[in-house]
């Protein structure tokens, strides 16, 4: 006789076919966002509202960071370059170090804590107490109002807040020189622009543009697709933040690869 | 013979292995409240949300003012939900909003080129209809829980919808603030001309709102008919015993 039953599915091949079925999942949001983003209706005023929430909240924070991350970064490289008697280049090795990978990394990396949470929250929230059904029941898209205007705001807003890291953390790594090699201000940001170069800066950009993009679409993402509860919510903002770490950690490895390509050239 | 404005035909719906709705026959006519009482988790909710195109059949027919909704793409099914008005059981204001910002959300949306003036017009004049001017400005999380739920009613007004669907008007309310629902519910038929679905599983919201009653079992309807003719003469052991359950409530 036949055997029709299925046989139930092993731990471990589940957990391939789910991880496979979230990846299409996760391919299918990324593709709305590129098809939604450049059709009307255009969400100007809650991108701007996002810009101020996700750019402007932000300013403490970064700024106390990059700060700490300016004079802990000096203190600690300078007994290094003293061996040597290099403590004159102190400048030119924040500057690059700053620069290229410590503004931008730091930054991304607050950002998806204090960004991507909420955002993950917010929207896992509102999933879950049907207002993103009672937006679109009153035939509003709710993937252009909350989506498309989150994502956007962070794409713009976080290479705008790795430009205000660099300098607050340049400005901490002033004050330490300063106070321990008398070195003006003028002297010191002239060396830390002799140091570093439009391929520096404009890389720097461009992969705080991909973080920034990394950040928003992943918070959405995972707060669109919460399920039931409030343990869901917990959930969407929590995976938010450790996803996009994640991936931001290997946008820097990847950004780092094609830099030093260039640099070569 | 009274128009039909909702017409639903052997729908079916499945969640994996749990089959939710298992063809079901409805009628809404022009100008009627029909009430849809069932056990929580017996489908009434799945039901109206096919209604409006947040979930899709697996099987069978479901036309609203004429329009096979399933069939509809995404333009025509946002015109469609603009003659519909949708209050949700967990009310579902927006957090972030004012109770203005609330109300002008589907407006400003929906309708082109509205001056300030109109807007202001038609938001003051909702919530006078609902009777809570005075919260205008006031953001959804200082608000009671009846209040809420007259902002929600009204926000779906707001457009003049020709069909409202509500989803368990009054869970969790005091049984006060349940009379002032339900009678809004009749006040709101009457003064913007609508046919009302209301899913509830409380028998005096449905005695006092209802023209009819569909009562939902297994996924089927089990009767169908006016309040005594469906729970005072009611042969079914279940629908019975919902009766007689709601009583000694």
């Amino acid at each position: 006789m036949a055997n029709n039953t299925v046989a139930p599915k092993s731990g471990l091949r589940r957990r391939i076919e789910n991880f496979f079925i979230g990846l299409a999942s996760a391919y299918r949001f990324v593709e709305r966002f590129f098809k939604e983003v450049w059709f009307p209706p255009y969400e100007f005023k809650e991108l701007i509202r996002q810009c101020y929430q996700i750019g402007y909240n932000s300013l403490p924070l970064i700024s106390l960071t990059g700060f700490i991350v300016g004079v802990v970064f000096t203190n600690q490289s300078r007994p290094s370059l003293a061996e040597f008697g290099a403590t004159s280049w102190l400048p030119a090795l924040i500057s690059i170090a700053v620069v290229r990978a410590m503004g931008p990394l730091v930054t991304a990396l607050i950002a998806a804590g204090k960004v991507g949470s909420s955002i993950g929250a917010e929207i896992g929230s509102m999933k879950v107490t049907e207002q993103i059904d009672a937006m679109e029941v009153s035939a509003t898209n709710p993937f252009k109002f909350l989506v498309v205007s989150r994502v956007l705001a962070s794409t713009f807003m976080i290479p705008v807040l790795v430009m205000y890291t660099d300098f607050v953390a340049l400005m901490g790594a002033f004050l330490n020189v300063n106070q321990n090699e008398l070195v003006s201000m003028s002297t010191f940001f002239v060396q830390v622009f002799d140091a570093i170069s439009f391929l520096d800066i404009s890389s720097s950009l461009l992969k705080s543009l991909v973080f920034g993009f990394t950040i928003g679409i992943v918070g959405c993402y995972k707060g669109y697709n919460s399920t039931k509860g409030t343990e869901g919510v917990g959930k969407a903002a929590n995976s938010a933040v450790v996803m996009a770490m994640f991936l931001i950690f290997i946008e820097e490895l990847l950004a780092l690869q094609i830099t030093n390509f260039f640099r070569q050239l | 013979m009274q128009n039909k404005v909702i017409e639903v035909r052997g729908l079916k719906k499945s969640f994996g292995d749990l089959d939710v709705l298992k063809g079901v026959d409805l009628d809404l006519f022009e100008g009627e409240n029909l009430v849809v009482l069932g056990k929580s988790g017996s489908g009434k909710s799945v039901l109206i949300k096919i209604m409006v195109g947040l979930l899709t059949q697996d099987e069978g027919s479901v036309k609203v003012l004429g329009q096979e909704v399933k069939q509809l793409n995404s333009k025509a099914l946002n015109e469609l939900r603009l003659k519909i008005g949708f209050s949700f059981q967990a009310i579902a204001l927006y957090d972030s909003m004012t109770v203005r910002e609330n109300l002008e959300f589907p407006l400003v949306r929906n309708v082109k080129g509205i001056s300030k003036a109109e807007k202001d017009k038609l938001v003051e004049g909702v919530l006078e209809s609902v009777g809570l001017i005075q919260t205008i400005n006031q953001m959804p999380s200082e608000l009671s829980g009846g209040q809420r739920k007259r902002i929600g009613i009204a926000r779906t007004l707001i457009l003049k919808p020709e069909i409202m669907l509500y989803d368990e008007p009054t869970a969790g309310l005091d049984p006060i603030t349940c009379m002032d629902i339900n009678q809004l519910i009749n006040q709101v038929n009457e003064e913007y001309n609508t046919s009302s679905i209301i899913i509830t599983h409380d028998l005096t919201c449905a005695k006092v709102t209802g023209d009819r009653m569909a009562v939902l079992l297994d996924g089927v309807f089990g009767a169908q008919g006016e309040f005594e003719e469906v729970f005072q003469h009611a042969t079914i052991p279940s629908v019975k015993s919902f009766y007689d359950y709601n009583f000694i409530q």
